[in-house]
């Protein structure tokens, strides 16, 4: 028995101390990007998720540049660019998705130039590799208590805002009748968003945050039309792979081909990956279920409602 | 600036620009601004993949582009395309990292696919982009009537006998096509600002699609242009100036049209 718990987790997993942080911090960044991240499916903000990451990383390579901990560099490029894509203010999603762009664009142009200048006047080699890709067994241990208090407080502000948010991601001509106001709160929420991706951004790598964003959540909402229930399978869903892919990561040390270990984002990804695969298939396939069942009941009712036949719209637009 | 080997430069830039400008005029009326970002970073990871077994890059560039494409394609069949985009990107992503932690290929090397790199052009490259860039052109001319129907109205075109899902799948993979030819030149991460920038700068401008689409290949063109010369100048990177020139132009015809807004409101109160 021992020898088999031996083969599946390499002897030193649970004493080795990077390893603690990892799961530590792994498992707050993943708890805190599945509650942000099913409001970001909801809203149809993806984009804007994963773009922030990068516009993180311009201020992270910024603060190389004047010697600043990347930290504050991360989060203040996030905030502001989610402030200047708040400025653009378009509601529709098509254009929206356009400002998001243009602000990404101009950011990673700049990100460009910082990490150029990086390279040139110090010698950081690793400089732009960890900026873009993180390492989640490469944490900076001063950087982890602010990292979990500044998450906390976006699960707060996203707590807090609840139900007036649920109810303008949903449908925001109610909520814009019910007298929410939907520019503040998108606003609010894109704040918050910034917050948390940054933050994930700079401990894991800009990969695994948009993965941990958006993978579980979309997962969940393919599992229950719930958002409560939703957040919390996608708590479950993205702490687990999470947690599994460090354990993997960790013993692929000795895997082929190069004997250095896997990164930790591929095992993450994939399995995250999988579970929304899995989720995605087996709705469609509870869906066909119950259209099939409701249309066995109705029969007669279909044969008169020509929305539910199977001719094509031709009468419309044929000239 | 415009002698030897500069000169390749010059030709397969100017034909990224007009690729990035035709086909980023439909991203933007799509609305697939994502997928313009996503495609070409995990052609990215095709790339690591391709020079880890030892193959010419284009070729793992062209196989993940596409594979990206149509996974984004089928993913979304269910709608939350910016999800499933999303999703697609990460995995390809993903992919790269486990590629790029096998091989030992030394930073410069990835530096260069993911920001750019238009010195030292051969002919065989400018051949290489000269055909695909024909080929993508040409796609979309073909395209062109139910393309434009089926990304402005969807249902419409539906009713017209368009199939919107054969356009989409369409359109990706000529953004992967697109991809596949200009990333080695202007990177994964710029070859975004190209497509997304001047056409989206053209669409505050004009409404109409075709003078559209004419003026986003000349802001395309223009920006590159400016960008190379600039960074022959000074020797920043390019990208630098790519993406800041695209920021500029998007924000000059924002406020183009937001003047004309105000002055049509103010006419229409006059009379």
């Amino acid at each position: 028995m021992t020898g088999l718990l031996q083969d599946v987790i390499e002897p030193g997993f649970f004493s080795s101390e990077p390893v603690h942080v990892a799961l530590v911090v792994g498992a707050v960044v993943a708890l805190v990007s599945a509650v942000v991240g099913v409001f970001t499916v909801l809203r149809g903000q993806s984009f804007a998720g994963h773009a922030l990451g990068d516009v993180g990383t311009t201020g992270g390579s910024g603060a190389f540049l004047v010697g600043v901990n990347p930290l504050w560099g991360f989060v203040t490029a996030a905030v502001v660019g989610a402030g200047i894509m708040e400025l653009f203010g378009i509601r529709r999603q098509r254009g929206r998705d356009l400002a998001t762009g243009i602000v990404l664009g101009g950011a990673l142009g700049v990100a460009a130039l910082f990490l150029y200048l990086d390279s040139n006047s110090v010698n950081t080699t690793g400089a732009t590799f960890t900026v873009l890709f993180g390492s989640i067994f490469a944490i900076n241990q001063s950087t982890v208590a602010v990292v979990v208090l500044m998450s906390l407080l976006a699960l707060v502000t996203i707590g807090v805002l609840y139900r007036p948010l649920l109810l303008s991601s949903l449908n925001v001509d109610m909520a814009c009748a019910r007298g929410v106001p939907v520019r503040t709160l998108g606003g609010l929420y894109l704040l918050a968003m910034a917050v948390a991706v940054s933050l994930s951004c700079i401990t894991i790598g800009a990969i695994l945050s948009t993965a941990l964003l958006i993978g579980p959540a979309a997962g969940a909402l393919r599992l229950t039309k719930r958002p409560g229930l939703a957040m919390a399978w996608a708590a479950l869903i993205g702490v687990a792979s999470t947690w599994l892919g460090i354990l993997l990561a960790y013993d692929s040390y000795y895997w082929p081909p190069v004997h250095r270990g896997w990164p930790v984002s591929f095992f993450v990804v994939t399995l995250i990956f999988l579970v929304y695969l899995v989720a995605d298939i087996s709705s469609e396939r509870r869906g066909r279920q119950l259209s099939r069942q409701r249309s066995g009941r109705s029969t007669a009712a279909r044969r008169d409602t020509p929305r539910n036949s199977n001719q094509p719209h031709s009468a419309v637009g044929g000239r | 600036m415009f002698s030897g080997f500069m000169v390749n430069t010059w030709l397969v830039a100017t034909m990224v620009a007009v690729i990035a400008g035709v086909v980023g005029t439909f991203a933007v009326l799509r609305g697939s601004a994502f997928v313009a970002h996503a495609v070409p970073q995990a052609g990215f990871a095709g790339a690591a993949g391709a020079s880890l077994v030892g193959l010419s890059t284009v070729w793992g560039l062209a196989v993940f582009a596409v594979m990206s494409a149509l996974g984004i394609g089928w993913l979304s069949r269910r709608g939350r395309h910016d999800a499933m985009t999303a999703l697609g990107l990460v995995v390809m992503l993903g992919l790269g990292a486990l590629f790029l932690s096998f091989s030992n290929e030394y930073e410069p090397a990835i530096f260069g696919l993911l920001f750019g790199e238009v010195l030292g052009i051969s002919n065989n490259d400018v051949l290489v982009t000269a055909v695909l860039g024909v080929l993508c052109v040409t796609a979309i001319a073909v395209l062109y009537r139910p393309l434009l129907l089926s990304s402005v109205l969807p249902e419409i075109g539906e009713a017209r006998g368009v199939d919107s899902r054969t356009m989409k799948v369409c359109f990706l993979v000529v953004v992967a096509l697109a991809t596949t030819m200009t990333l080695p030149i202007v990177g994964a991460l710029l070859m975004f600002s190209l497509m997304i920038g001047p056409a989206g700068a053209a669409r505050s401008f004009t409404r109409r699609p075709l003078p559209a689409l004419g003026l986003s290949v000349c802001l395309a063109v223009a920006t590159v242009w400016i960008a190379i010369a600039a960074a022959y100048e000074w020797n920043w990177p390019i990208g630098f100036f790519v993406g800041g020139l695209g920021a500029v132009f998007y924000i000059a015809g924002r406020c183009w049209a937001r003047s004309r807004e105000a002055r049509v409101s103010r006419l229409a109160a006059a009379t």
